[in-house]
């Protein structure tokens, strides 16, 4: 596709390699937080989330653009080794910015509904799929302890079937990676970086007190949307 | 290779082509042997691994790594790796192995069993620790800087290289400077035509908790990468805290002496390969002795 408008470009005496400009690379930002950043304590400290959302994120967008350029270039000259050889940057730094983008959002205040459980249609399929909102949060709770080393645990909506389901992934693996129908309701960083300033190795109680600040409106609208 | 396996099983020989029943692979045994009896260096004797710690006070590598990151990554996360490990195995047949052998065999050829995250972690931290010392850094010297000059081209380009594995281990993990010695560069695969070129040093990185133990190479440096092992000092600057980390904490000394062990480990190997095979060449021989018939129309039979 890179290769045809290229083409078309030329044809057109508009193209040089270097224009990716008409067309235009599309390269992504980092999302303003939608509150700020203390406002999620004491569950999450001011201090993580501003490391978390300036820096991590930050850099996981900023790689990510790079890298894009580089397989852009790359496609362009049909260098396909590049192009195979980018894909590792491209899945953790892409990665990471999509799976950071959800979990801002998965996020609020308490006095902004945080930690408010949900009600209507996913409250009442929580219910059906694992017995109760308490049977849940054990559950994701759990499986993120038992996480090792770096990665996720999501509640996702398996969109083929109509049904609830927990996971896990390593490193910064999208919950798409795991299967291309599950759509994520809720994420939980369980990286480091995410709970060790302020919880240090005592990562079951980040996974404790992080279900109070939890936007489960969020969630309700994704799965609403996906369940009319 | 089944590095899992008991070392009985492979002494039925079955499905070898044409043995009779009761036919070893002696060498193939002792070499499984070898595996679970080995020089317990680092691990103790029973269900009560021990936390030892690190050959300095806690505050002794400031400024470059705080006496919190010490007391934190020692005290809590190195010091739970290994009380849960002795939980998870004790009363098991894990229990009374060394931890090296633990560590091979709860990896079951990547198939990992529950211990293997504990039993390995410990053994990286201990071996972390060791790795690094007050007023380190530098170059290293003598037959440690030849080899690494003769196998990477120069110290600066090892460095490059360490550096960069180490930065680009997504996620948890380590990097490693490793010696192998007649293995392929795939996992544990066996060279088979293994020959001086083949001892050397290379550089490797290993996720989460897996270490270069279970590819039988001989680790001689590590960096811990997790987050949790910089997050303190570095926030999430992983390139200065690995900068910081080559030049002001690597004890080469210690890394010197592992390479001398590591390379004596080899060449006891090499002269265990020559003999089995020796070994296994007389056996032939003597089978062939028992085939002859002493009937003497029958004396081609097969």
């Amino acid at each position: 596709m890179a290769l045809r408008s290229l083409a078309i470009r030329k044809a057109i005496g508009l193209g040089k390699s270097v224009g990716l400009g008409l067309r235009g690379l599309q390269t992504v930002t980092l999302p303003d937080l939608p509150y700020d950043y203390s406002a999620l304590e004491p569950a999450i400290s001011g201090e993580i989330m501003q490391l978390h959302h300036q820096k991590h994120h930050q850099a996981y967008v900023t790689n990510y653009n790079k890298a894009v350029e580089q397989l852009f270039q790359a496609l362009n000259k049909v260098d396909t080794s590049t192009v195979v050889q980018l894909q590792g940057a491209i899945k953790f730094n892409g990665g990471g910015h999509v799976n950071h983008s959800i979990f801002w959002k998965n996020l609020a205040p308490v006095h902004e509904g945080g930690g408010e459980p949900p009600h209507s249609s996913l409250g009442w399929a929580i219910d059906t799929h694992f017995g109760s909102l308490e049977a849940l949060i054990q559950k994701m709770s759990a499986e993120g302890a038992a996480l090792q080393g770096s990665g996720w645990v999501w509640l996702g909506l398996d969109t083929e079937f109509k049904r609830l389901v927990v996971e896990t992934t390593a490193n910064q693996d999208p919950l798409v990676t795991k299967a291309p129908t599950l759509v994520p309701l809720l994420g939980i960083d369980v990286w480091e970086h995410a709970y060790y300033l302020q919880y240090k190795n005592v990562k079951p109680d980040y996974l404790k007190n992080i279900w109070n600040v939890m936007n489960w409106k969020y969630a309700s609208d994704v799965y609403q949307k996906e369940c009319p | 290779m089944a590095a899992a396996a008991t070392p009985t099983s492979w002494l039925t020989g079955q499905g070898l082509g044409g043995r009779s029943p009761g036919f070893q692979f002696p060498w193939r045994s002792k070499e499984l042997q070898r595996k679970y009896t080995g020089k317990a260096v680092y691990g103790q004797i029973s269900a009560k691994f021990e936390l030892k710690p690190p050959p300095y006070p806690p505050n002794a590598l400031e400024p470059h790594m705080s006496k919190d990151t010490l007391e934190y990554h020692w005290g809590k996360h190195h010091r739970a790796y290994v009380e849960n490990l002795n939980k998870q195995i004790v009363g098991t047949e894990l229990d009374g192995m060394s931890l090296e052998d633990v560590i091979i065999v709860s990896y079951n050829k990547g198939n990992m069993l529950p211990p293997f995250n504990n039993a390995a972690q410990a053994w990286n931290h201990e071996f972390f620790w060791e790795s690094m010392k007050p007023g380190g850094g530098g170059k290293p010297s003598g037959e440690l800087l030849e080899l690494i000059e003769r196998d990477f081209g120069s110290f600066d380009r090892f460095l490059e290289e360490f550096k960069s594995a180490a930065a680009t281990q997504f996620g948890s993990g380590w990097a490693w400077l490793a010696y192998k010695a007649n293995r392929l560069n795939v996992d544990n695969a066996v060279n088979p035509f293994p020959s001086e070129k083949d001892k050397k040093l290379v550089v490797v990185k290993s996720p989460n908790a897996v270490n270069p133990l279970v590819w039988d190479y001989s680790p001689l440096l590590t960096i811990d990468v997790w987050e949790h092992a910089y997050f303190l000092d570095f926030e999430n600057r992983r390139p200065n805290y690995i900068s910081v980390f080559m030049d002001k904490l690597v004890s080469w000394e210690v890394v010197s002496k592992r390479l001398e062990i590591a390379k004596a480990r080899a060449t006891k190997r090499e002269m265990e390969e020559e003999r089995r095979k020796k070994e296994e060449e007389e056996e032939n021989s003597e089978d062939e002795a028992v085939e002859v018939y002493v009937d003497g129309d029958e004396s081609e039979s097969e």
